[in-house]
C-alpha cells in the first residue's frame, strides 16, 4: 500500500479547519500534545492510589476505547455509524457468556468477543456501504436495532435481566483480575495500546487514504482507490475495537445487559466524540470521561432529566460547538500563533 | 372454521388488518420524512418524537380539558406543527449549509429531550386513550369481524397519504415544493419566499406526524418511548422504498406493515426484525431502494 501514499499526501492540505492535521507540519504542537498525554497517563496511573474509585475509571476507560473506535470511523473516515452499541453489546454478551457459562479464560473470552463483534461488523458493513452519506447512518441504525431485538429474544442473553455474575478469572492463568487494582492496570494498558494503534493507523498510508475518502470520495475513486474496500476495512476495524471495549466492560462490571446494545448508547458514543472533538485523537477520550462522569454525578440527583440534559448537550454541540473541546483548543492556539 | 396453513382465517385476517394499521403509520411517517428530506436535506430523527407528542396532546386534551377525539385530530397537528415551525426557525435553519449528518444529530438530541421530559411528567407506563364513541364496536363482514376503529385508521391514513400525494404532484403549491427541492436558489430568484416555504414544509411534516400520533393513540399504549421505537423501523422503510417517490413511500409502508402482520402469524419471533431483514435483502439486490433512482 505504501506506493499509494503520495497521492493521499497530495490530498492532505485541503482538509477544512478544525479537523486534525496529521503529519510533520504540526510537529511543535505534537510535542506539546505528547507532554499533555504523558501528564494524563501519569494521572491515570496514580488515580487509584489517591482515592479515585478504580471501577469508575475503568468504566470510563472502556467507553474511551469505544469512543476512539467510533472516531476512527466518523472522524477519520467520515462514516457515521448510528449503531455502534450493537458491536459493544455483542462482544459483551459473547465474553460474558463464554467466561461465565462455558468456563473460558478471560483472554480467550475477550478474543472471542472481538471476533464476534468484527464478524457482525463485516456483515453490516458489507450491506451498509452500498449506500452513502446519511443513508449509511440509517442503515447501520436499523441493523443495530435488529441485533438488539435478537439479543432481546435469544435464550443465552437472559433477556431483560441480562447476564449477571461474570467472573473475571485469571488473565493468562496467573494474573488475578478479581483484584480491582490489577484489573485497573490491565484496562489502562489495553486503552493505551488501542490509543497508540489508532494513531498509527491514521498516520499510515492506509489512514491517509481514509482521510482522502472523507474529504472527497469521488476524487478518491477517480484516483483509482477501491473506496468500498477501504471503508469496509475501517468499519471492521472500528467494530473490532468497539467489541474490545465491550468485552472489557463485561469483565469490569461482571455483567452484560441490554442497554449495552441499545440505540441510546449508540447515540451517547456519538455525543462523546462530538463533544470532545471529531477527528482529534484526544477528543473522544475527553468526551467519554465528561459524559460518563456527568451521568454518574447526575444519576441520583435528577432522575429522568439525565436524558434531557444529554439531549440538550447534543443540540448545543451541533448548533454552536461542532469542533468540540479539542478542536476549539486547537483553533484557539492557531489563532494565537497567527496573532 | 376455515383454516389457511393451520391458522384460523379469522386470526390471519385480524393480524393482517393490524399489519395494515401499522403499515398506515409507516406510510404517513415515511411520507413526512421524505418531504422534509427533499426540501431541507435533513433526516428528521425527531419525527418519532413529534408523533409521540401528537398522541400525548390528544390524550392530555381529553384528560384535562375534555376535548374529544375529533377536535384533537385537528388541534394536535396544529400544536405540533407550530412546535415544528419553532424548531425549524430556531435550530434547523442554522444547519442547511452543513453536512446532513448534523441535522440527524440535532434532531436526535431533540427527541432525547422530548422523551426525557415526557418520561419525567408521565412515567414510562402506557396511557389508555378510549376509542371515540362513533367508532366503537365492530362490523361483522361474514368472513371476519372488522373492528370499526382499525378500519377508520386505515381509511383515514390512506386518505391523508393520497391527499398529500395529490397536493405535491398535482397542485401549484406542490409544483413550488418540487421546484424548491430541485433548485432553491432559482426559486428564490423567481420571487418565491423559499425560507417561509421551508419553514411551512417542516411544520406540515410535523403536523402529519402528530396526526399519525392521534390516530394511533386509541390502538396502542401512549408512552414516551412509542416514537423512537417506531422511527427506527420507519428509517428502514425509507431505505427500502427510497426517498425519491411519494407513492413509493406509501406503498412500501403499507406492504411492509402487511408483511410484518403475516410474520406475526407464521413466525412471531421474527416479527420485530422482519423489516430489517427485508431492508438488508433489498440493499443487496437493489441498493437505491425499490422506488429510488440510482445516482
Amino acid at each position: 500500500m505504501s506506493d499509494e501514499s503520495p497521492q493521499a499526501a497530495a490530498l492532505r492540505p485541503r482538509s477544512p479547519a478544525g479537523i486534525e492535521e496529521s503529519g510533520k507540519a504540526t510537529f511543535p504542537r505534537d510535542r506539546l500534545g505528547r507532554w499533555a498525554w504523558l501528564a494524563v497517563l501519569a494521572l491515570l496511573v496514580v488515580a487509584p492510589f489517591v482515592g479515585i474509585y478504580p471501577v469508575f475509571v475503568m468504566q470510563a476507560l472502556c467507553f474511551a476505547i469505544f469512543a476512539c473506535a467510533f472516531n476512527l470511523l466518523l472522524g477519520f473516515t467520515g462514516l457515521l455509524s448510528f449503531g455502534h452499541a450493537a458491536y459493544l453489546g455483542a462482544a459483551a454478551y459473547a465474553t460474558g457468556w463464554l467466561v461465565r457459562s462455558a468456563g473460558w479464560s478471560p483472554e480467550l473470552g475477550i478474543l472471542a468477543g472481538v471476533v464476534i463483534a468484527s464478524a457482525a461488523g463485516l456483515v453490516v458493513g458489507l450491506i451498509a456501504i452500498r449506500r452513502q452519506g446519511i443513508y449509511f447512518a440509517m442503515i447501520t441504525l436499523a441493523m443495530a436495532q435488529m441485533i438488539y431485538f435478537v439479543f432481546l429474544q435469544a435464550p443465552f442473553t437472559g433477556g431483560e435481566d441480562g447476564l449477571q455474575g461474570v467472573p473475571r478469572g485469571k488473565l493468562f492463568g496467573f494474573i488475578p483480575l478479581a483484584n480491582d487494582l490489577v484489573m485497573y492496570f490491565v484496562v489502562l494498558a489495553v486503552f493505551v495500546a488501542v490509543f497508540l494503534f489508532i494513531i498509527r493507523i491514521v498516520h499510515s498510508p492506509y489512514g491517509q487514504v481514509l482521510k482522502a475518502i472523507r474529504e472527497n470520495e469521488p476524487r478518491a475513486i477517480s484516483l483509482g482507490y477501491d473506496v468500498d474496500r477501504y471503508k469496509l476495512l475501517a468499519f471492521v476495524l472500528s467494530t473490532a475495537l468497539a467489541g474490545l471495549a465491550g468485552s472489557l466492560k463485561a469483565l469490569v462490571s461482571g455483567s452484560a445487559n441490554l442497554p449495552d446494545a441499545h440505540w441510546s448508547l449508540s447515540g451517547e458514543v456519538i455525543l462523546m466524540t462530538l463533544l470532545g472533538g471529531l477527528g482529534t485523537f484526544a477528543g473522544p477520550v475527553l468526551g467519554a470521561f465528561t459524559i460518563i462522569g456527568l451521568q454518574n454525578w447526575l444519576s441520583d440527583k435528577v432522575g429522568s432529566w439525565v436524558t434531557v440534559i444529554i439531549g440538550a448537550i447534543f443540540v448545543v454541540c451541533v448548533v454552536a460547538f461542532r469542533r468540540g473541546f479539542v478542536g476549539e483548543l486547537k483553533a484557539w492556539t492557531e489563532r494565537r500563533r497567527k496573532a | 372454521m376455515t383454516e389457511v396453513f393451520g391458522i384460523p382465517i379469522q386470526a390471519l385476517l385480524g393480524q393482517l388488518l393490524l399489519g395494515l394499521v401499522n403499515g398506515s403509520f409507516y406510510a404517513m411517517l415515511s411520507l413526512g420524512l421524505a418531504v422534509i428530506f427533499g426540501l431541507l436535506g435533513i433526516v428528521n430523527f425527531a419525527h418519532g418524537a413529534l408523533y409521540m407528542i401528537g398522541a400525548y396532546v390528544a390524550w392530555l386534551s381529553l384528560e384535562k380539558f375534555g376535548i374529544n377525539y375529533w377536535f384533537a385530530l385537528i388541534l394536535s397537528p396544529l400544536v405540533v406543527g407550530a412546535l415544528g415551525v419553532v424548531i425549524e426557525r430556531s435550530l434547523l435553519k442554522r444547519l442547511y449549509k452543513l453536512d446532513p449528518i448534523y441535522g440527524l444529530l440535532l434532531t436526535f438530541g431533540l427527541s432525547l429531550i422530548a422523551e426525557g421530559v415526557f418520561r419525567d411528567q408521565f412515567g414510562v407506563s402506557g396511557q389508555q386513550y378510549a376509542v371515540p364513541e362513533l367508532l366503537q364496536g365492530a362490523t361483522n363482514l361474514g368472513f371476519m369481524v372488522l373492528p370499526n376503529y382499525r378500519a377508520w385508521v386505515v381509511f383515514a391514513s390512506l386518505a391523508v397519504c393520497l391527499g398529500t400525494w395529490f397536493t405535491i404532484e398535482k397542485t401549484r403549491l406542490g409544483a413550488y415544493l418540487r421546484a424548491g427541492t430541485e433548485n432553491p436558489t432559482l426559486m428564490q430568484a423567481f420571487g418565491v419566499n423559499v425560507p417561509v416555504m421551508v419553514m411551512l414544509t417542516y411544520g406540515a411534516g410535523a403536523g402529519l406526524a402528530a396526526l399519525a400520533g392521534v390516530l394511533a393513540a386509541p390502538v396502542i399504549q401512549v408512552t414516551p418511548l412509542m416514537g423512537s421505537n417506531l422511527i427506527i423501523v420507519v428509517f428502514a422503510v425509507v431505505v427500502i422504498g427510497g426517498m425519491g417517490s411519494i407513492l413509493g413511500s406509501i406503498i412500501t409502508g403499507l406492504v411492509l406493515g402487511l408483511i410484518e402482520g403475516l410474520t406475526k402469524v407464521f413466525y412471531p419471533e421474527a416479527s420485530s426484525i422482519v423489516v430489517f431483514v427485508i431492508m438488508a435483502i433489498v440493499l443487496v439486490i437493489r441498493p437505491a431502494g425499490l422506488f429510488g433512482k440510482e445516482k
